[in-house]
């Protein structure tokens, strides 16, 4: 069994004219949870999407579990949620994961359960595009978990959540993680390094860091991950 | 392909539509209104050459045209939804092949074409009188495929097209010149050469000569115009399949 669960070397990805990942290399270890964090625009979303394989790549290689990313055999273990909530609007909570797992296999309790386990279990029979933000959000996480997936790519799933909310999503993150799940998180937000057992920092289509997060904080010699971030950017700026 | 996640697909599609009233009444009860319309205009007003009214032959011969207008909008722009929301990315990065997604689609929709037409077709002859010379199935099998080819069509604009602004705009290019020289407006072998010639690529000609077969009550006719049709949806499938991607930029 391979002990990483993504490894990536060289990857280059073009959008328009635009290279916006230049020679891109990490690898992600099997059953933590990872945050990849670094400013919006920064290549977040596009590198997810590699991973996933819905993004076309102009140079490099993808291997999620040692298997070429976004084929066949990988995509029962790989959970994928996009930045924008994509459930369908039109639908109840039920319905929508309903069909979502009908897709991997979960029977009716794994959806009832998976509800429950993201808080929704009020709002099971209400429809998708009444719900709040928040909510909506959730539902969209709901559908990625159903499978259980041995991946789990979380494009920025705790944005403009309520910090009570914030904090049982990262703590359901920290049971996926405990039951052998990998989750790879995407955040803006540089407080939520404290919850990851690893940070990549991308910015500007490049990796600034990639460790613990006292790995790099005694790096720089700062004492929290928005320093570190500063410290490093700066020093490439300089550089 | 897998016939699980068709079906699931199709049967959420249907969940869909299920819940958008005014989409259904409007694929469902416009035809209707629409060529009542018609008989309202023509159903007095004799042919010259048979001195049957003339609401007979026009509206039989217009008729498949409303069901496969409704359709194609419709599809292609419920098809587009999909990938604008979000969900076909997720759709396509789960164990889902790029065929079960639009045969689930032409399959839920399909199912609201078979309705539609039949539906179109029944009242049109028991309800506003219109007289065909051959049987009443043929007809409604030709108005059924002018729907479902509408679906097809619609499904292949929408793999085609970028917003949901491009799909409508596949409409009038798809759609009107099919209108115009299909033989509809003058008989197609009555049209200059180079026309003649372009009608024959296009699907809507073969439902209109199907149409007028069962209007001189040769049913037998049909057979080799309904198979090309039967070939233009399944072509249209096709292409709503391959190019359908799995990696966009």
């Amino acid at each position: 069994m391979e002990n990483n669960a993504i490894e990536i070397t060289g990857l280059r990805v073009v959008r328009g004219s635009k290279e916006v990942l230049h020679d891109l290399s990490l690898t992600v270890p099997r059953g933590a949870v990872v945050g990849l964090l670094g400013p919006s625009g920064g290549g977040k979303s596009t590198l997810m999407r590699s991973i996933v394989g819905a993004q076309i790549i102009a140079g490099g290689d993808v291997k999620v579990f040692g298997i070429e990313a976004g084929t066949a055999p990988l995509r029962h273990r790989v959970g994928y949620v996009t930045q924008a909530p994509s459930v369908y609007g039109d639908l109840t909570v039920r319905q929508n994961l309903a069909y979502f797992g009908a897709l991997v296999g979960a029977d009716a309790d794994n959806v009832t359960h998976t509800i429950s386990s993201v808080g929704l279990a009020d709002q099971a029979d209400q429809i998708v595009g009444t719900l709040s933000g928040g909510q909506l959000s959730r539902v969209s996480l709901a559908a990625a978990i159903l499978g259980r997936p041995d991946l789990l790519v979380l494009d920025e799933p705790t944005v403009g959540l309520d910090p009570a909310l914030r904090d049982d999503l990262w703590k359901l993150f920290r049971h996926f993680a405990e039951g052998g799940t990998t989750l790879l998180v995407s955040s803006h937000v540089m407080d939520e390094a404290t919850r990851c057992d690893r940070l990549l920092f991308l910015r500007e289509g490049r990796i600034l860091a990639d460790g613990t997060l006292e790995e790099i904080t005694a790096e720089t010699g700062t004492t929290d991950a928005e320093s570190a971030f500063l410290a490093l950017a700066r020093g490439k700026e300089a550089a | 392909m897998n016939a699980r996640l068709t079906a699931a697909t199709a049967k959420r599609v249907l969940l869909q539509l299920r819940a958008d009233k005014r989409t259904i009444a409007m694929m469902l009860v416009l035809p209707l209104l629409l060529l009542t319309l018609l008989w309202w205009m023509f159903g007095d007003t004799p042919d010259p050459a048979t001195g049957m009214p003339l609401f007979d032959p026009l509206g039989a011969r217009l008729m498949g045209l409303f069901p496969m207008l409704l359709m194609f909008i419709i599809t292609s722009v419920a098809t587009l939804r999909e990938r604008t929301s979000g969900t076909m990315e997720r759709l396509m990065a789960s164990p889902m092949r790029r065929g079960d997604v639009v045969l689930g689609y032409a399959l839920a929709f399909g199912l609201v074409a078979i309705v539609q037409g039949t539906l179109l077709v029944l009242y049109s002859v028991y309800v506003l009188s219109l007289d065909v010379a051959g049987p009443v199935w043929g007809l409604v099998l030709v108005i059924v495929l002018d729907a479902l080819l509408g679906t097809a069509l619609g499904l292949a604009a929408s793999s085609l097209a970028r917003t949901e602004f491009q799909a409508v705009q596949m409409m009038p290019v798809v759609l009107l010149p099919q209108l115009l020289i299909a033989g509809l407006f003058m008989a197609r072998e009555d049209m200059p050469d180079v026309l003649y010639w372009i009608s024959t690529v296009l699907p809507l000609s073969y439902s209109i000569d199907a149409i007028n077969d069962i209007l001189a009550d040769n049913v037998a006719g049909i057979w080799p115009e309904v198979t090309i049709l039967v070939g233009f949806i399944v072509g249209a499938l096709v292409l709503g399949v391959t190019t359908l991607r799995r990696r966009t930029a």
